[in-house]
This record gives structure tokens, C-alpha cells and sequence, in this order.
């Protein structure tokens, strides 16, 4: 069982799906990392005992951090989003998609071999993958990650070129290697949830947008509804507050129309804020 | 059901393989590229049929429509081998890096009648379409100055890299950043005619530039200033934004959000004097599959009903995308002044 608040990270690493602006107003103030800290400490002092982020380079500094405090974080969790998306995203316009492998990728992947005087390159896209996941995983060593997500723009683009096999390979490494259970964050839940189901992946943990105003709903409130309320997986709901566009209040009341719903990420800078929301999902969700 | 087939796999061409791939009205039957890496990988784990030459894809897959997202300088002899065969082309942004080219290709494409369009995908965030109709509507009155700009972070270490740091295959930030913001000056607020005082300055890159500074004048006469950098670390991703200013008023308008300032009250838009702030969750086109941004599902939808219809499209046509080129060549021409 999941904890019913996960805090996330958007607000440190300005990401705000609504204002430009306001992305680079945070990014001003979580310029160090004891700020993140700081804020994370205070999501701590209300209670919230799962912090669940990108695998951004300043999360390893969090990381040390926490190995280095261990009394202060016993029993604390982190949940981590793979990979930082932009990193290779501009990576990959600047280096080409082989080059950014070779960055990214430790040892020599592409183990070059000649035939007949042609290089050729090994591609085992599975080992390959392996790798960029252990990469990730390595600022975590020590600390508890019982759940490992991939992340959206990954989940979905490897959903709509229809290569579901990529989903199970994903699952049983992620199973086999870290004991843990595999995420998916999605902006897609119907049509990702049909596809893991499809390549025998039951009950799978789901993050996505779910919010009163179907804001990145994709398809439509309605099939997002009929697949809460009828279809065995465990939801995380995400974008609750619609980027800012719903009060808290209705935003969570809205959730707890569907039991389903096994947590609630959210992100926030302030205490205040972070209990307030914190106490209206333990009101309103009643799983 | 349409069959399409995407040429060119890499950033865009693989996001487009995957939001076609997932279109209720459309099959993706095939996609080409030249990196056997990415081939390899349609193999072992799609269905869908792979090649590594466009032409025999074309000749081969019984297409009705195409979607060219290769390096620039591939886009004149891929698009005007699809047009010859009668298939309906959606092209990646810049266009063509030669306007007498960008100029065949539209010809053919009206001369047969097919569908076209370019990837100006701005033209699909529903913030700049508002903005759009409310300078329509004469909200801020006559207009007095505008300022597009776009800045991300690209290249910001001296290192070399792909076709996006060669000018001979339209690389550079004049091509691949400023592009959009030209496009979208030249469709919401009017067409640039003249490019003064030109900067295409160079901080990291050897061969490109990594900044746009130029001052346009538009048909109508109305002056405003193009400031874009590839080069800013302080921005997380691509941020593009235009200001204009007017005598009853100003709109600031990026991708998030509409920034509306008023002289007076305007009853007739129900907006109040000074500043009012709206979202873009107001705005975002709704699509049936999301992947990095709703504007890229909506300009594939977009392009799929055009098709269906066999009607062409009167958002991001070539015809727009060839004048964007010119307007780069004039900025260019400007800048060896």
C-alpha cells in the first residue's frame, strides 16, 4: 500500500504547467539545495513520509543529504521518476540519439565490432536500457525507492509507437533488480492502461492528470471516470489542482468521489499549503 | 482508415511516429530514417514496416499521406518526390532553406491538389490562437510595437554536434528557434518585409549562431524587435513569447498564459480595465493522446482531418512556411550588411 500523499518536486525544479513566469520565480528561490531541504523538511513535520521525484542531477545532492542524516529520515521513502527528460531531450539535439547513449550510458555500449570491414554496433536495446535505468538509479543507493516510475514522456511515446514489449521488460527488470514495484506516469491512463494490460502487466500503479476540469485528461473526463471507477489498477492522481485553475477544496472533494484512488502527488512551497492539502486528501480520500 | 509513414526519426520525427501511431483515423504502416539503431528498434518491437530509403517506402506502401521530419536540407527532394506521387505532406519546420525550392514544392502541392502543411506547432497552443483573435477584434486599439522572443537552452557549452551546428543543412538558431517566433509574427500580427540592425551572434558554436537580434518592419509598417537565444541556461526548455503593444492597450502571450492589459473596460470581451490574467487551461485544444504538449496532437489531428476531407488546411500551409524562409534569408542578407 502506497502512502495517500506523495509529495513531488515540480515546484524545485521550476516546472509550473501554468506561468512561464512563476517556473522562473521558483527556480529563483530553490537555487540551493538546503532550500529544497527545508521545504521537504516541512512536508516531513505534517507527516508526509514519501517524496517522489525526477532523477534531476540536484536530487543526488538531496540523496547525500539524506544518507548523511539517517536518524532524520528513517523510514522515509522516495518514489523516482525516470528519466529527467530534458537532460537528454537536449542531449539528443545537440549530440545526435547514439551520441547521447555514449554520454549517458556508462562503459562502452556500443562495443564496436567489424565485419568484413564494416563497423558494426552491438543493439541489444534491452541491455541498453538496463543501464540507463542503473545509471538513474545509482544516486539512490541506500535509501528506500519501493516504487520506480517511468516517466511520462517515455510512457507515452513507447505507447503510441505501440511497443508494448518495452512495458514488460521494464516490469520484470525494475521487479527483479530493485524489489521494487514499477510506476507508470501517463498523460494517456485508458489507452496505457489496455497496453500494460495486454502484455499480462495486472494491477499496474498508474500516475495521472485526474482533476474536475479534465485538464491533460486525454480522450475526455468521461472514459477517465469509467476506467476509475470500473477497472482493477491503483491510480495515483496527479495535476489535481488543474495547474492552479481549481480551488483545493473542490479539487480534492472531486477525488474522493472515486475509491479507488490509492494517493494524491502533489507539490507546494509553503507549510501552509502543504498541510492544508495534505489534511483535505486524508479528508476526502477513503480508501 | 488513412495509411501514413513518417521519413526521418529522430526528436520530432519519432514524437510524430508515436502520435500518429496512436490516431483513431489513421494507420502507421511504415517509417524510413538512415540510423539502423532506430530501424532495429521499429523491427524488434513494433509491426510496423521499416525501410531506409524513402523512395521505395513511397513506392512500396500505397500512402496517403506523409510526415517528412528529417534534417532541413532533405525536406525539398523527399516532399517533392511525395508530392510527385500524389501523397499529402506534412513537413517539418523550417521549411525549405532555398525559397526557389520552397516555391516548387508549394506550386506542386497547389498545381495536385494535396493536402500540406509545416510543423509550426505554436499555431495549436490555444493561448496564441486568443491572442490572435483579439488583436482581430482591434482589443488594444491601433498597434504600436512588438516584441517576439524565444530562448532555451540548446547549446550552452563550446562543443561540436549534429546537423543542428551546420548552416548548410539549417542548422543554427536562426533556423531551428527563430523560425517559430518569425512564423508566428507573420501570421498573427502581419508579414515582415524588411530586417534591420541584424546580430546573429555566436557564443558557443563554431559554425552557427546561437542568437537572433533584428529589427522587422511589417506590410503595414508596424516595427518591432526579434530577440532569440538558443543559449540561455536560465530557461528549462524552449520559452516563446510575443508582446504587443497598442494605443488601448498591451498582450503579453506566451505558451501558459495571456496577459492582458486595458486602457479602458471592453464590454463586448467582458474584460475589465487594467490587467487580466487567463490560462491556458482555458484554451488547450483537446486531443485524444497527448505526448509533450497538446499543440502536437492537435496540428496531427489537424493535418489527418484535411486529408480525410481532401481539404487543405488554412493553418501552417507551405505556402506559410516558404515565406518564413524568406523572411530568414532577408535577416540573413541583413546581417552581412
Amino acid at each position: 500500500m502506497m502512502d495517500k500523499v506523495l509529495f513531488g518536486d515540480n515546484q524545485f525544479f521550476a516546472v509550473n504547467h501554468l506561468s512561464d513566469e512563476k517556473s522562473r520565480e521558483q527556480a529563483i528561490r530553490f537555487k540551493d539545495d538546503s532550500s529544497i531541504i527545508r521545504v521537504l523538511d516541512q512536508a516531513i513535520e505534517t507527516g508526509i513520509n514519501t517524496f517522489m521525484c525526477t532523477t534531476h542531477e540536484r536530487i543526488a545532492n538531496i540523496c547525500e543529504y539524506m544518507r548523511s542524516h539517517p536518524d532524520k529520515y528513517r523510514g522515509f521513502k522516495i518514489f523516482p521518476c525516470m528519466p529527467y527528460a530534458h537532460k537528454y531531450a537536449n542531449a539528443v539535439t545537440d549530440l545526435g540519439i547514439i551520441g547521447t547513449i555514449k554520454q549517458y550510458v556508462p562503459g562502452n555500449i556500443f562495443s564496436a565490432f567489424t565485419k568484413g570491414g564494416v563497423a558494426y554496433i552491438r543493439k541489444d536495446f534491452i541491455s541498453i536500457m538496463e543501464l540507463l535505468i542503473d545509471a538513474e538509479m545509482k544516486m539512490f543507493r541506500g535509501i528506500s525507492t519501493p516504487v520506480i516510475f517511468l516517466q511520462n514522456v517515455l510512457v507515452d511515446m513507447i505507447l503510441g509507437l505501440k511497443m508494448y514489449e518495452v512495458f514488460r521488460e521494464y516490469d520484470s527488470y525494475i521487479r527483479l533488480k530493485y524489489n521494487a514495484e514499477p510506476g507508470y506516469i501517463t498523460m494517456n491512463m485508458p489507452a496505457l492502461l489496455d497496453a500494460l494490460n495486454s502484455e499480462g502487466i495486472e494491477n499496474p500503479i498508474i500516475c495521472s492528470s485526474i482533476n474536475k476540469i479534465g485538464f491533460r485528461m486525454s480522450g475526455g473526463k468521461a472514459i477517465y471516470e469509467e476506467y476509475l471507477n470500473e477497472k482493477k489498477f491503483r491510480p495515483i492522481a496527479m495535476q489535481v489542482l488543474a495547474a492552479g485553475a481549481l480551488r483545493p477544496a473542490e479539487a480534492i472533494e472531486y477525488l474522493g468521489r472515486f475509491p479507488n484512488i490509492e494517493s494524491v502527488l502533489f507539490g507546494a512551497s509553503t507549510k501552509g499549503h502543504i498541510k492544508e492539502t495534505k489534511e483535505l486528501i486524508e479528508k476526502y480520500l477513503c480508501n | 482508415m488513412i495509411r501514413a509513414g513518417i521519413i526521418g526519426l529522430g526528436k520530432m520525427g519519432l514524437s510524430h511516429a508515436a502520435i500518429v501511431g496512436s490516431h483513431p483515423e489513421a494507420d502507421m504502416v511504415s517509417v524510413c530514417d538512415t540510423s539502423s539503431l532506430v530501424l532495429d528498434a521499429f523491427r524488434k518491437f513494433s509491426k510496423t514496416n521499416v525501410y531506409s530509403d524513402y523512395k521505395k517506402m513511397i513506392d512500396a506502401e500505397k500512402l496517403d499521406c506523409v510526415v517528412v521530419a528529417t534534417p532541413t536540407r532533405f525536406h525539398y527532394p523527399i516532399v517533392k518526390y511525395a508530392l510527385g506521387k500524389g501523397i499529402h505532406t506534412f513537413c517539418e519546420k523550417p521549411f525549405s532553406l532555398k525559397p526557389e525550392e520552397g516555391q516548387e514544392l508549394v506550386d506542386l502541392a497547389d498545381r495536385f491538389h494535396l493536402v500540406n502543411q509545416v510543423g509550426y506547432h505554436n499555431h495549436f497552443i490555444g493561448t496564441f490562437r486568443e491572442l490572435k483573435r483579439l488583436l482581430k477584434s482591434k482589443i488594444i486599439g491601433d498597434l504600436i510595437h512588438f516584441t517576439g522572443e524565444a530562448y532555451g537552452p540548446v547549446v550552452t557549452k563550446e562543443k561540436g554536434g549534429t546537423w543542428r551546428s551546420n548552416p548548410e543543412e539549417g542548422g543554427g538558431c536562426l533556423y531551428d528557434y527563430a523560425s517559430h517566433v518569425i512564423n508566428l509574427i507573420q501570421e498573427i500580427l502581419g508579414k515582415p518585409v524588411r530586417a534591420e540592425g541584424t546580430k546573429l551572434k555566436q557564443f558557443y558554436s563554431k559554425d552557427v549562431e546561437d542568437s537572433v537580434y533584428s529589427i522587422l518592419t511589417l506590410e503595414d509598417g508596424l516595427t518591432g524587435v526579434l530577440s532569440v537565444n538558443w543559449s540561455d541556461e536560465t530557461y528549462r526548455k524552449m520559452s516563446t513569447s510575443l508582446v504587443v503593444l497598442g494605443k488601448k492597450g498591451k498582450i503579453i502571450c506566451d505558451a501558459t498564459e495571456l496577459k492582458i492589459y486595458l486602457k479602458e473596460d471592453n464590454h463586448a470581451e467582458k474584460l475589465g480595465k487594467g490587467w487580466t490574467i487567463r490560462y491556458i487551461t482555458d484554451y488547450a485544444i483537446p486531443v485524444s493522446f497527448y505526448l509533450r504538449g497538446e499543440e502536437y496532437s492537435a496540428q496531427i489531428d489537424n493535418f489527418i482531418k484535411c486529408v480525410l476531407s481532401r481539404k487543405q488546411t488554412d493553418v501552417n500551409t507551405f505556402r506559410q512556411g516558404l515565406y518564413t524562409d524568406k523572411v530568414i534569408e532577408l535577416i540573413i542578407a541583413d546581417s552581412k550588411k
